[in-house]
Protein backbone atom coordinates (compact mmCIF):
# COMPACT_ATOMS: atom_id res chain seq x y z
CA UNK A 1 0.00 0.00 0.00
CA UNK A 2 3.04 2.26 0.16
CA UNK A 3 3.53 1.88 -3.58
CA UNK A 4 3.08 5.18 -5.34
CA UNK A 5 0.03 5.30 -7.59
CA UNK A 6 0.90 5.33 -11.26
CA UNK A 7 0.64 8.19 -13.67
CA UNK A 8 0.75 10.69 -10.86
CA UNK A 9 4.48 11.07 -11.16
CA UNK A 10 4.23 13.79 -13.69
CA UNK A 11 1.61 16.30 -14.50
CA UNK A 12 -0.10 16.10 -17.85
CA UNK A 13 0.14 18.99 -20.26
CA UNK A 14 -3.26 20.53 -20.21
CA UNK A 15 -4.27 22.56 -23.20
CA UNK A 16 -7.34 23.42 -25.17
CA UNK A 17 -6.04 21.28 -27.95
CA UNK A 18 -8.48 20.14 -30.58
CA UNK A 19 -10.15 16.83 -29.97
CA UNK A 20 -10.30 15.46 -33.46
CA UNK A 21 -9.60 12.47 -35.56
CA UNK A 22 -10.03 8.84 -34.67
CA UNK A 23 -10.08 9.42 -30.93
CA UNK A 24 -12.90 11.95 -31.22
CA UNK A 25 -14.74 9.76 -33.68
CA UNK A 26 -14.74 6.96 -31.12
CA UNK A 27 -17.00 9.11 -28.96
CA UNK A 28 -20.02 8.52 -31.14
CA UNK A 29 -21.23 5.02 -31.71
CA UNK A 30 -21.10 5.12 -35.47
CA UNK A 31 -24.41 3.48 -36.18
CA UNK A 32 -26.43 6.09 -34.37
CA UNK A 33 -25.82 9.00 -36.71
CA UNK A 34 -25.64 6.85 -39.81
CA UNK A 35 -28.91 5.20 -40.66
CA UNK A 36 -30.99 7.00 -43.26
CA UNK A 37 -28.98 10.23 -43.44
CA UNK A 38 -26.69 9.30 -46.38
CA UNK A 39 -29.68 8.02 -48.32
CA UNK A 40 -31.77 11.11 -47.66
CA UNK A 41 -28.87 13.30 -48.76
CA UNK A 42 -28.30 11.13 -51.84
CA UNK A 43 -31.94 11.49 -52.89
CA UNK A 44 -31.91 15.24 -52.25
CA UNK A 45 -28.73 15.69 -54.26
CA UNK A 46 -29.94 13.49 -57.12
CA UNK A 47 -33.19 15.44 -57.41
CA UNK A 48 -31.39 18.77 -57.09
CA UNK A 49 -28.88 17.81 -59.78
CA UNK A 50 -31.74 16.79 -62.03
CA UNK A 51 -33.70 19.99 -61.38
CA UNK A 52 -30.60 22.17 -61.75
CA UNK A 53 -29.61 20.33 -64.94
CA UNK A 54 -33.12 20.93 -66.30
CA UNK A 55 -33.00 24.61 -65.36
CA UNK A 56 -29.61 25.05 -67.01
CA UNK A 57 -30.69 23.23 -70.16
CA UNK A 58 -33.83 25.37 -70.38
CA UNK A 59 -31.84 28.54 -69.96
CA UNK A 60 -29.39 27.43 -72.66
CA UNK A 61 -32.31 26.62 -74.90
CA UNK A 62 -33.93 30.01 -74.33
CA UNK A 63 -30.64 31.80 -74.85
CA UNK A 64 -29.84 30.02 -78.10
CA UNK A 65 -33.36 30.53 -79.43
CA UNK A 66 -33.25 34.20 -78.54
CA UNK A 67 -29.76 34.61 -79.97
CA UNK A 68 -30.69 33.00 -83.28
CA UNK A 69 -33.79 35.06 -83.72
CA UNK A 70 -32.87 38.27 -81.95
CA UNK A 71 -33.92 41.30 -83.94
CA UNK A 72 -35.05 39.35 -86.95
CA UNK A 73 -38.38 39.81 -88.64
CA UNK A 74 -40.02 38.66 -91.84
CA UNK A 75 -42.18 40.65 -94.24
CA UNK A 76 -44.78 38.52 -95.93
CA UNK A 77 -46.68 39.61 -98.97
CA UNK A 78 -49.60 37.55 -100.13
CA UNK A 79 -50.84 38.31 -103.58
CA UNK A 80 -52.20 35.91 -106.11
CA UNK A 81 -50.88 37.82 -109.16
CA UNK A 82 -47.21 36.92 -109.57
CA UNK A 83 -46.17 40.11 -111.31
CA UNK A 84 -48.01 42.37 -108.95
CA UNK A 85 -46.52 40.51 -106.01
CA UNK A 86 -42.99 40.90 -107.36
CA UNK A 87 -43.57 44.57 -107.97
CA UNK A 88 -44.95 45.08 -104.45
CA UNK A 89 -42.02 43.20 -102.95
CA UNK A 90 -39.49 45.29 -104.86
CA UNK A 91 -41.07 48.58 -103.78
CA UNK A 92 -41.35 47.52 -100.14
CA UNK A 93 -37.73 46.36 -100.18
CA UNK A 94 -36.71 49.71 -101.58
CA UNK A 95 -38.60 51.53 -98.87
CA UNK A 96 -37.19 49.35 -96.10
CA UNK A 97 -33.61 49.68 -97.33
CA UNK A 98 -33.90 53.43 -96.70
CA UNK A 99 -35.33 52.93 -93.23
CA UNK A 100 -32.82 53.29 -90.36
CA UNK A 101 -34.68 50.63 -88.37
CA UNK A 102 -33.56 47.98 -90.83
CA UNK A 103 -29.91 47.00 -90.79
CA UNK A 104 -30.03 44.05 -93.16
CA UNK A 105 -32.46 42.95 -95.78
CA UNK A 106 -32.71 39.86 -97.93
CA UNK A 107 -35.27 38.97 -100.50
CA UNK A 108 -35.98 35.31 -100.02
CA UNK A 109 -35.82 33.67 -103.46
CA UNK A 110 -38.98 31.94 -104.58
CA UNK A 111 -37.27 28.58 -104.78
CA UNK A 112 -36.34 28.86 -101.10
CA UNK A 113 -39.90 29.78 -100.15
CA UNK A 114 -41.13 26.76 -102.04
CA UNK A 115 -38.65 24.61 -100.20
CA UNK A 116 -39.79 26.06 -96.86
CA UNK A 117 -43.37 25.28 -97.58
CA UNK A 118 -42.76 21.92 -99.13
CA UNK A 119 -43.45 19.94 -95.96
CA UNK A 120 -46.90 21.49 -95.86
CA UNK A 121 -47.79 21.73 -99.49
CA UNK A 122 -45.86 18.88 -100.96
CA UNK A 123 -44.20 19.17 -104.36
CA UNK A 124 -45.18 18.41 -107.88
CA UNK A 125 -47.39 19.66 -110.64
CA UNK A 126 -50.43 20.53 -108.56
CA UNK A 127 -48.47 22.74 -106.30
CA UNK A 128 -47.16 24.87 -109.08
CA UNK A 129 -50.56 26.51 -109.24
CA UNK A 130 -50.58 27.56 -105.58
CA UNK A 131 -49.38 31.15 -105.28
CA UNK A 132 -46.46 31.47 -102.92
CA UNK A 133 -46.06 34.48 -100.63
CA UNK A 134 -43.09 36.74 -101.14
CA UNK A 135 -40.81 36.83 -98.12
CA UNK A 136 -38.27 39.45 -97.09
CA UNK A 137 -36.01 38.66 -94.15
CA UNK A 138 -35.07 41.67 -92.05
CA UNK A 139 -32.47 42.24 -89.43
CA UNK A 140 -33.66 45.08 -87.24
CA UNK A 141 -31.64 47.64 -85.34
CA UNK A 142 -31.32 46.93 -81.63
CA UNK A 143 -33.62 49.72 -80.47
CA UNK A 144 -36.59 48.70 -82.62
CA UNK A 145 -39.54 47.73 -80.45
CA UNK A 146 -43.03 46.42 -81.15
CA UNK A 147 -44.50 49.91 -81.59
CA UNK A 148 -41.88 50.87 -84.16
CA UNK A 149 -42.52 47.63 -85.96
CA UNK A 150 -46.26 48.36 -86.10
CA UNK A 151 -45.55 51.80 -87.47
CA UNK A 152 -43.37 50.22 -90.14
CA UNK A 153 -46.17 47.84 -91.00
CA UNK A 154 -48.69 50.63 -91.58
CA UNK A 155 -46.19 52.34 -93.88
CA UNK A 156 -45.59 49.31 -96.09
CA UNK A 157 -49.31 48.56 -96.14
CA UNK A 158 -49.60 51.63 -98.36
CA UNK A 159 -47.72 49.66 -101.07
CA UNK A 160 -49.28 46.29 -100.46
CA UNK A 161 -52.44 46.01 -98.41
CA UNK A 162 -51.71 42.37 -97.63
CA UNK A 163 -48.14 42.93 -96.35
CA UNK A 164 -47.40 41.90 -92.78
CA UNK A 165 -44.31 42.08 -90.65
CA UNK A 166 -43.81 39.22 -88.22
CA UNK A 167 -41.18 39.66 -85.58
CA UNK A 168 -39.71 36.24 -84.83
CA UNK A 169 -39.58 37.23 -81.20
CA UNK A 170 -43.27 37.88 -81.17
CA UNK A 171 -44.15 34.33 -81.98
CA UNK A 172 -41.27 33.09 -79.82
CA UNK A 173 -42.41 35.11 -76.81
CA UNK A 174 -44.94 32.57 -75.47
CA UNK A 175 -42.33 29.83 -75.84
CA UNK A 176 -39.78 31.89 -73.95
CA UNK A 177 -42.38 32.66 -71.30
CA UNK A 178 -43.09 28.98 -70.88
CA UNK A 179 -39.37 28.23 -70.64
CA UNK A 180 -38.93 30.96 -68.04
CA UNK A 181 -41.81 29.58 -65.98
CA UNK A 182 -40.26 26.12 -66.12
CA UNK A 183 -36.95 27.58 -65.00
CA UNK A 184 -38.55 29.30 -62.02
CA UNK A 185 -40.28 26.10 -61.09
CA UNK A 186 -36.96 24.25 -61.21
CA UNK A 187 -35.40 26.90 -58.97
CA UNK A 188 -38.32 26.70 -56.54
CA UNK A 189 -37.94 22.93 -56.55
CA UNK A 190 -34.24 23.28 -55.72
CA UNK A 191 -35.06 25.66 -52.86
CA UNK A 192 -37.65 23.22 -51.51
CA UNK A 193 -35.20 20.34 -51.79
CA UNK A 194 -32.53 22.33 -49.94
CA UNK A 195 -35.06 23.16 -47.25
CA UNK A 196 -36.15 19.53 -46.92
CA UNK A 197 -32.49 18.50 -46.84
CA UNK A 198 -31.72 20.93 -44.04
CA UNK A 199 -34.76 19.73 -42.11
CA UNK A 200 -33.67 16.10 -42.55
CA UNK A 201 -30.14 16.82 -41.35
CA UNK A 202 -31.48 18.86 -38.47
CA UNK A 203 -33.71 16.00 -37.39
CA UNK A 204 -30.89 13.49 -37.77
CA UNK A 205 -28.51 15.66 -35.77
CA UNK A 206 -31.09 16.18 -33.04
CA UNK A 207 -31.81 12.50 -32.99
CA UNK A 208 -28.13 11.67 -32.71
CA UNK A 209 -27.81 14.33 -30.05
CA UNK A 210 -30.63 12.79 -28.04
CA UNK A 211 -29.14 9.33 -28.35
CA UNK A 212 -25.78 10.61 -27.19
CA UNK A 213 -26.94 13.10 -24.58
CA UNK A 214 -25.15 11.29 -21.75
CA UNK A 215 -21.91 11.11 -23.67
CA UNK A 216 -22.11 14.78 -24.56
CA UNK A 217 -22.81 15.76 -20.98
CA UNK A 218 -19.92 13.66 -19.69
CA UNK A 219 -17.45 15.08 -22.19
CA UNK A 220 -18.79 18.54 -21.38
CA UNK A 221 -18.20 17.96 -17.67
CA UNK A 222 -14.71 16.62 -18.31
CA UNK A 223 -13.83 19.94 -19.90
CA UNK A 224 -14.70 19.29 -23.53
CA UNK A 225 -15.41 22.58 -25.28
CA UNK A 226 -18.48 23.15 -27.42
CA UNK A 227 -16.31 23.29 -30.51
CA UNK A 228 -14.72 19.94 -29.67
CA UNK A 229 -18.05 18.24 -29.14
CA UNK A 230 -19.57 19.84 -32.24
CA UNK A 231 -16.62 18.72 -34.33
CA UNK A 232 -17.28 15.11 -33.38
CA UNK A 233 -20.78 15.41 -34.82
CA UNK A 234 -19.59 17.43 -37.79
CA UNK A 235 -17.10 14.74 -38.65
CA UNK A 236 -19.75 12.08 -38.51
CA UNK A 237 -22.22 14.01 -40.64
CA UNK A 238 -19.42 15.00 -43.03
CA UNK A 239 -18.80 11.36 -43.88
CA UNK A 240 -22.51 10.71 -44.27
CA UNK A 241 -22.98 13.76 -46.46
CA UNK A 242 -19.97 12.99 -48.64
CA UNK A 243 -21.11 9.45 -49.29
CA UNK A 244 -24.70 10.56 -49.87
CA UNK A 245 -23.68 13.56 -51.98
CA UNK A 246 -21.46 11.55 -54.31
CA UNK A 247 -24.06 8.85 -54.70
CA UNK A 248 -26.69 11.51 -55.45
CA UNK A 249 -24.44 13.19 -58.01
CA UNK A 250 -23.86 9.93 -59.82
CA UNK A 251 -27.59 9.17 -59.88
CA UNK A 252 -28.60 12.69 -60.94
CA UNK A 253 -25.93 13.00 -63.61
CA UNK A 254 -26.78 9.53 -64.88
CA UNK A 255 -30.41 10.54 -65.27
CA UNK A 256 -29.41 13.72 -67.14
CA UNK A 257 -27.14 11.83 -69.54
CA UNK A 258 -29.93 9.36 -70.20
CA UNK A 259 -32.45 12.15 -70.87
CA UNK A 260 -29.98 14.04 -73.04
CA UNK A 261 -29.53 10.92 -75.16
CA UNK A 262 -33.28 10.58 -75.61
CA UNK A 263 -33.67 14.23 -76.63
CA UNK A 264 -30.70 14.09 -78.96
CA UNK A 265 -32.44 11.20 -80.70
CA UNK A 266 -35.30 13.59 -81.52
CA UNK A 267 -32.82 15.44 -83.74
CA UNK A 268 -34.64 18.73 -83.44
CA UNK A 269 -32.76 21.99 -83.86
CA UNK A 270 -34.65 23.53 -80.98
CA UNK A 271 -33.72 20.81 -78.51
CA UNK A 272 -30.09 20.77 -79.58
CA UNK A 273 -29.79 24.29 -78.19
CA UNK A 274 -30.58 22.90 -74.75
CA UNK A 275 -27.47 20.79 -74.22
CA UNK A 276 -25.26 21.37 -71.17
CA UNK A 277 -21.88 23.07 -71.40
CA UNK A 278 -18.76 22.15 -69.43
CA UNK A 279 -19.45 25.08 -67.08
CA UNK A 280 -22.94 23.70 -66.47
CA UNK A 281 -21.48 20.34 -65.50
CA UNK A 282 -19.11 22.05 -63.09
CA UNK A 283 -22.10 23.80 -61.51
CA UNK A 284 -23.89 20.45 -61.19
CA UNK A 285 -20.80 18.90 -59.62
CA UNK A 286 -20.93 21.63 -56.98
CA UNK A 287 -24.40 20.55 -55.83
CA UNK A 288 -23.08 17.76 -53.56
CA UNK A 289 -20.46 20.14 -52.19
CA UNK A 290 -23.21 22.57 -51.26
CA UNK A 291 -25.14 19.69 -49.69
CA UNK A 292 -22.10 18.75 -47.60
CA UNK A 293 -21.56 22.33 -46.47
CA UNK A 294 -25.23 22.75 -45.58
CA UNK A 295 -25.32 19.42 -43.73
CA UNK A 296 -22.17 20.11 -41.71
CA UNK A 297 -23.23 23.65 -40.89
CA UNK A 298 -26.72 22.55 -39.86
CA UNK A 299 -25.34 19.80 -37.64
CA UNK A 300 -22.88 22.21 -36.03
CA UNK A 301 -25.54 24.80 -35.30
CA UNK A 302 -27.90 22.17 -33.89
CA UNK A 303 -25.25 20.75 -31.57
CA UNK A 304 -24.04 24.17 -30.43
CA UNK A 305 -27.59 25.32 -29.72
CA UNK A 306 -28.27 22.32 -27.53
CA UNK A 307 -24.89 22.62 -25.77
CA UNK A 308 -25.62 26.22 -24.86
CA UNK A 309 -28.40 24.93 -22.64
CA UNK A 310 -25.73 23.33 -20.46
CA UNK A 311 -23.67 25.54 -18.14
CA UNK B 1 -0.86 36.43 1.38
CA UNK B 2 -4.54 37.14 1.86
CA UNK B 3 -7.10 34.39 2.17
CA UNK B 4 -8.63 35.44 -1.11
CA UNK B 5 -5.39 35.14 -3.02
CA UNK B 6 -4.33 31.72 -1.83
CA UNK B 7 -7.82 30.19 -1.93
CA UNK B 8 -8.46 27.69 -4.71
CA UNK B 9 -12.25 27.84 -4.23
CA UNK B 10 -14.36 30.45 -2.54
CA UNK B 11 -18.13 30.39 -2.08
CA UNK B 12 -19.78 33.56 -0.86
CA UNK B 13 -23.35 33.30 0.42
CA UNK B 14 -24.32 30.86 -2.28
CA UNK B 15 -27.90 29.66 -2.57
CA UNK B 16 -29.29 27.00 -4.89
CA UNK B 17 -32.84 26.10 -5.76
CA UNK B 18 -34.03 23.69 -8.42
CA UNK B 19 -36.85 25.29 -10.37
CA UNK B 20 -39.23 27.13 -8.10
CA UNK B 21 -38.79 24.82 -5.11
CA UNK B 22 -37.35 26.06 -1.84
CA UNK B 23 -33.58 26.40 -1.65
CA UNK B 24 -31.73 23.10 -1.22
CA UNK B 25 -28.59 25.05 -0.31
CA UNK B 26 -28.67 28.32 1.63
CA UNK B 27 -26.04 30.82 2.65
CA UNK B 28 -23.14 28.59 1.75
CA UNK B 29 -19.85 30.37 2.41
CA UNK B 30 -16.53 28.56 2.56
CA UNK B 31 -13.01 28.67 1.29
CA UNK B 32 -10.89 25.75 0.09
CA UNK B 33 -7.12 26.03 0.24
CA UNK B 34 -4.70 24.34 -2.11
CA UNK B 35 -3.24 21.03 -1.06
CA UNK B 36 -5.70 20.24 1.70
CA UNK B 37 -7.94 17.24 2.16
CA UNK B 38 -11.62 17.98 2.81
CA UNK B 39 -14.50 15.71 3.68
CA UNK B 40 -18.08 16.78 3.09
CA UNK B 41 -20.56 14.90 5.24
CA UNK B 42 -24.26 15.14 5.93
CA UNK B 43 -27.38 13.03 5.90
CA UNK B 44 -28.83 11.75 2.69
CA UNK B 45 -30.65 14.59 0.97
CA UNK B 46 -28.72 17.24 2.89
CA UNK B 47 -27.38 18.66 -0.36
CA UNK B 48 -23.88 17.16 -0.72
CA UNK B 49 -24.25 16.31 -4.37
CA UNK B 50 -25.85 19.68 -5.04
CA UNK B 51 -22.90 21.47 -3.46
CA UNK B 52 -20.40 19.39 -5.42
CA UNK B 53 -22.31 20.09 -8.64
CA UNK B 54 -21.75 23.78 -8.06
CA UNK B 55 -18.11 23.01 -7.40
CA UNK B 56 -17.53 21.02 -10.56
CA UNK B 57 -19.43 23.58 -12.63
CA UNK B 58 -22.37 21.43 -13.64
CA UNK B 59 -24.84 23.80 -12.06
CA UNK B 60 -25.10 27.54 -11.71
CA UNK B 61 -25.97 28.86 -8.24
CA UNK B 62 -29.24 30.75 -7.88
CA UNK B 63 -27.50 33.46 -5.93
CA UNK B 64 -24.20 34.33 -4.30
CA UNK B 65 -20.62 34.56 -5.49
CA UNK B 66 -18.17 31.85 -6.55
CA UNK B 67 -14.48 32.14 -7.28
CA UNK B 68 -12.29 29.28 -8.50
CA UNK B 69 -8.61 29.33 -9.33
CA UNK B 70 -8.67 33.02 -8.60
CA UNK B 71 -11.35 33.86 -11.15
CA UNK B 72 -14.96 34.93 -10.73
CA UNK B 73 -16.94 32.00 -12.07
CA UNK B 74 -20.29 33.78 -12.04
CA UNK B 75 -19.29 36.48 -14.51
CA UNK B 76 -16.88 34.32 -16.48
CA UNK B 77 -17.73 33.91 -20.19
CA UNK B 78 -19.12 30.46 -20.89
CA UNK B 79 -16.27 29.66 -23.25
CA UNK B 80 -13.72 29.86 -20.42
CA UNK B 81 -15.41 27.23 -18.25
CA UNK B 82 -14.00 24.16 -20.07
CA UNK B 83 -10.52 25.40 -19.18
CA UNK B 84 -11.47 25.36 -15.49
CA UNK B 85 -13.14 21.96 -15.73
CA UNK B 86 -9.93 20.49 -17.12
CA UNK B 87 -8.11 21.50 -13.97
CA UNK B 88 -10.55 19.40 -11.91
CA UNK B 89 -11.12 15.70 -11.55
CA UNK B 90 -14.60 14.52 -10.69
CA UNK B 91 -15.93 11.21 -9.40
CA UNK B 92 -19.66 11.42 -9.96
CA UNK B 93 -22.02 9.74 -7.52
CA UNK B 94 -23.56 7.85 -10.45
CA UNK B 95 -20.11 7.31 -12.11
CA UNK B 96 -21.18 8.67 -15.50
CA UNK B 97 -19.07 6.36 -17.57
CA UNK B 98 -19.58 6.47 -21.35
CA UNK B 99 -21.52 3.29 -22.12
CA UNK B 100 -20.05 2.44 -25.47
CA UNK B 101 -16.43 3.08 -24.55
CA UNK B 102 -14.18 0.50 -22.94
CA UNK B 103 -12.76 0.99 -19.44
CA UNK B 104 -9.51 2.06 -21.09
CA UNK B 105 -11.21 4.66 -23.30
CA UNK B 106 -13.23 5.99 -20.39
CA UNK B 107 -10.11 6.54 -18.32
CA UNK B 108 -8.30 8.04 -21.31
CA UNK B 109 -11.12 10.50 -22.01
CA UNK B 110 -9.85 13.47 -19.94
CA UNK B 111 -6.40 13.11 -21.48
CA UNK B 112 -7.83 12.97 -24.98
CA UNK B 113 -10.04 15.99 -24.35
CA UNK B 114 -6.92 17.83 -23.19
CA UNK B 115 -5.10 16.87 -26.36
CA UNK B 116 -2.55 14.43 -24.91
CA UNK B 117 -0.92 12.42 -27.67
CA UNK B 118 -2.09 8.85 -28.03
CA UNK B 119 1.41 7.48 -27.59
CA UNK B 120 1.75 9.41 -24.33
CA UNK B 121 -1.45 8.18 -22.73
CA UNK B 122 -1.45 4.43 -23.29
CA UNK B 123 1.13 3.73 -20.57
CA UNK B 124 -0.36 5.92 -17.83
CA UNK B 125 -3.91 4.73 -18.50
CA UNK B 126 -2.91 1.06 -18.33
CA UNK B 127 -0.89 1.68 -15.17
CA UNK B 128 -3.83 3.44 -13.58
CA UNK B 129 -6.21 0.61 -14.47
CA UNK B 130 -3.67 -1.81 -12.99
CA UNK B 131 -3.57 0.23 -9.80
CA UNK B 132 -7.34 0.14 -9.30
CA UNK B 133 -7.22 -3.60 -9.96
CA UNK B 134 -8.77 -3.56 -13.40
CA UNK B 135 -5.77 -4.20 -15.60
CA UNK B 136 -7.39 -7.34 -16.95
CA UNK B 137 -10.66 -5.54 -17.69
CA UNK B 138 -9.28 -2.69 -19.78
CA UNK B 139 -11.36 -3.66 -22.82
CA UNK B 140 -14.59 -4.22 -20.92
CA UNK B 141 -17.64 -2.03 -21.46
CA UNK B 142 -19.01 -0.42 -18.27
CA UNK B 143 -22.21 -2.46 -18.53
CA UNK B 144 -20.20 -5.65 -18.07
CA UNK B 145 -18.45 -4.35 -14.93
CA UNK B 146 -19.72 -4.70 -11.36
CA UNK B 147 -20.79 -1.60 -9.46
CA UNK B 148 -17.51 -1.49 -7.57
CA UNK B 149 -15.50 -1.99 -10.74
CA UNK B 150 -17.38 0.85 -12.45
CA UNK B 151 -16.64 3.04 -9.46
CA UNK B 152 -12.94 2.28 -9.74
CA UNK B 153 -12.98 3.16 -13.45
CA UNK B 154 -14.68 6.44 -12.52
CA UNK B 155 -12.00 7.17 -9.94
CA UNK B 156 -9.20 6.29 -12.34
CA UNK B 157 -10.71 8.70 -14.85
CA UNK B 158 -10.95 11.46 -12.24
CA UNK B 159 -7.30 11.25 -11.19
CA UNK B 160 -5.59 10.32 -14.47
CA UNK B 161 -4.89 13.89 -15.54
CA UNK B 162 -3.54 14.81 -12.10
CA UNK B 163 -6.08 17.55 -11.45
CA UNK B 164 -5.49 20.55 -9.24
CA UNK B 165 -8.67 19.77 -7.39
CA UNK B 166 -10.37 16.40 -7.04
CA UNK B 167 -14.08 16.28 -6.28
CA UNK B 168 -15.42 12.86 -5.33
CA UNK B 169 -19.06 12.15 -4.54
CA UNK B 170 -19.36 9.00 -2.40
CA UNK B 171 -16.37 7.43 -4.16
CA UNK B 172 -16.25 4.34 -1.99
CA UNK B 173 -19.95 3.59 -1.69
CA UNK B 174 -19.81 0.42 -3.74
CA UNK B 175 -16.51 -1.19 -2.79
CA UNK B 176 -15.38 -3.39 0.07
CA UNK B 177 -13.50 -1.77 2.98
CA UNK B 178 -10.12 -2.96 1.73
CA UNK B 179 -10.62 -1.44 -1.74
CA UNK B 180 -12.07 1.68 -0.11
CA UNK B 181 -8.86 2.10 1.82
CA UNK B 182 -6.76 1.53 -1.28
CA UNK B 183 -8.72 4.16 -3.18
CA UNK B 184 -8.35 6.52 -0.24
CA UNK B 185 -4.59 6.01 -0.46
CA UNK B 186 -4.81 7.03 -4.12
CA UNK B 187 -6.52 10.24 -3.10
CA UNK B 188 -3.94 10.85 -0.41
CA UNK B 189 -1.09 10.26 -2.83
CA UNK B 190 -2.65 12.76 -5.18
CA UNK B 191 -3.14 15.13 -2.25
CA UNK B 192 0.54 14.89 -1.31
CA UNK B 193 1.40 15.93 -4.85
CA UNK B 194 -0.54 19.14 -4.24
CA UNK B 195 -4.06 18.31 -5.36
CA UNK B 196 -6.85 19.69 -3.22
CA UNK B 197 -9.24 16.86 -2.43
CA UNK B 198 -12.93 17.13 -1.60
CA UNK B 199 -14.68 13.86 -0.76
CA UNK B 200 -18.36 13.62 0.06
CA UNK B 201 -19.14 10.62 2.25
CA UNK B 202 -21.24 9.30 5.11
CA UNK B 203 -18.47 6.93 6.08
CA UNK B 204 -16.87 8.15 9.29
CA UNK B 205 -14.56 5.14 9.33
CA UNK B 206 -13.07 6.50 6.17
CA UNK B 207 -12.74 10.01 7.54
CA UNK B 208 -10.76 8.73 10.50
CA UNK B 209 -8.24 7.19 8.14
CA UNK B 210 -7.11 10.63 6.92
CA UNK B 211 -5.60 12.34 9.93
CA UNK B 212 -5.07 15.79 8.49
CA UNK B 213 -8.45 16.09 6.86
CA UNK B 214 -10.89 18.93 7.38
CA UNK B 215 -14.59 18.33 7.67
CA UNK B 216 -17.51 20.32 6.36
CA UNK B 217 -20.95 19.14 7.37
CA UNK B 218 -24.15 19.87 5.53
CA UNK B 219 -27.34 19.93 7.53
CA UNK B 220 -30.51 20.58 5.54
CA UNK B 221 -28.71 22.79 3.11
CA UNK B 222 -26.53 24.83 5.46
CA UNK B 223 -22.88 24.29 6.33
CA UNK B 224 -21.21 23.76 9.67
CA UNK B 225 -17.57 22.95 10.33
CA UNK B 226 -16.83 20.56 13.15
CA UNK B 227 -13.08 20.74 12.45
CA UNK B 228 -12.89 24.42 11.73
CA UNK B 229 -12.53 23.76 8.04
CA UNK B 230 -14.27 26.97 7.19
CA UNK B 231 -12.12 29.19 9.38
CA UNK B 232 -8.90 30.76 8.26
CA UNK B 233 -6.22 29.68 8.70
CA UNK B 234 -7.66 26.22 8.74
CA UNK B 235 -7.13 24.33 11.98
CA UNK B 236 -5.23 21.09 11.62
CA UNK B 237 -6.65 18.13 13.45
CA UNK B 238 -4.81 14.99 14.14
CA UNK B 239 -6.33 11.58 14.31
CA UNK B 240 -9.98 10.86 14.96
CA UNK B 241 -12.96 13.02 14.45
CA UNK B 242 -16.16 12.83 16.44
CA UNK B 243 -18.95 11.33 14.40
N1 LIG C 1 -32.25 17.93 -10.16
C1 LIG C 1 -32.98 18.12 -9.04
N2 LIG C 1 -34.20 18.68 -9.13
C2 LIG C 1 -34.94 18.91 -8.02
N3 LIG C 1 -34.54 18.63 -6.79
C3 LIG C 1 -33.33 18.06 -6.63
C4 LIG C 1 -32.49 17.78 -7.74
N4 LIG C 1 -31.34 17.23 -7.30
C5 LIG C 1 -31.47 17.18 -5.96
N5 LIG C 1 -32.65 17.67 -5.55
C6 LIG C 1 -33.10 17.78 -4.17
O1 LIG C 1 -32.11 18.52 -3.48
C7 LIG C 1 -31.93 17.98 -2.19
C8 LIG C 1 -30.47 17.64 -1.98
O2 LIG C 1 -30.12 16.62 -2.86
P1 LIG C 1 -28.62 16.07 -2.98
O3 LIG C 1 -28.57 15.09 -4.09
O4 LIG C 1 -27.73 17.24 -3.06
O5 LIG C 1 -28.43 15.35 -1.59
P2 LIG C 1 -27.20 14.46 -1.07
O6 LIG C 1 -26.75 15.08 0.19
O7 LIG C 1 -26.20 14.30 -2.15
O8 LIG C 1 -27.90 13.07 -0.79
P3 LIG C 1 -27.24 11.59 -0.87
O9 LIG C 1 -26.38 11.41 0.31
O10 LIG C 1 -28.43 10.68 -0.82
O11 LIG C 1 -26.52 11.51 -2.16
C9 LIG C 1 -32.82 16.75 -2.08
O12 LIG C 1 -33.98 17.13 -1.36
C10 LIG C 1 -33.18 16.44 -3.50
O13 LIG C 1 -34.48 15.95 -3.57
MG1 LIG D 1 -25.47 12.79 -3.19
Amino acid sequence: MTQKPPALGRAVDRGLAPFRGRRAASLLPRTRLGGPVPWVIAIMVALTVLAAGGALALSNLAASARGDLAGSATVQIIEADDDLRAEQARRIAGLLREDPAVTELRMVPESEVAELLEPWLGSGEAVEAVPLPALIDLQLAREVDDAALEELETRIAAYAPSARIDSQETWLAPVLDALRTLQWMALALIALLAFAGIAAVWLAARNALGGNRDTIEIVHLLGGSDAQIASVFQRSILLDALVGGLLGLVLGAGAIVLLAGRFAALDSGMVAGGSLSAVDWVILAMVPLFAVVIAVYTARMTVLASLRKLL
Amino acid sequence: MSAKESAIVQFDNVGLRYGTEREVLSNISFTLFPGRFYFLTGASGAGKTSLLKLLYLAQRPSRGGMRMFGADVITMPRGDLPGLRRRMGVVFQDFRLVDHLSAFDNVALPLRVSGVRESDLTGPVNDMLEWVGLGHRADARPATLSGGEQQRVAIARAVIARPEILVADEPTGNVDPEMALKLLRLFEALNRLGTTVVVATHDYQLIRKVPDSLIMRLDKGTLSDPTGALRYPPKRTSGGVEA
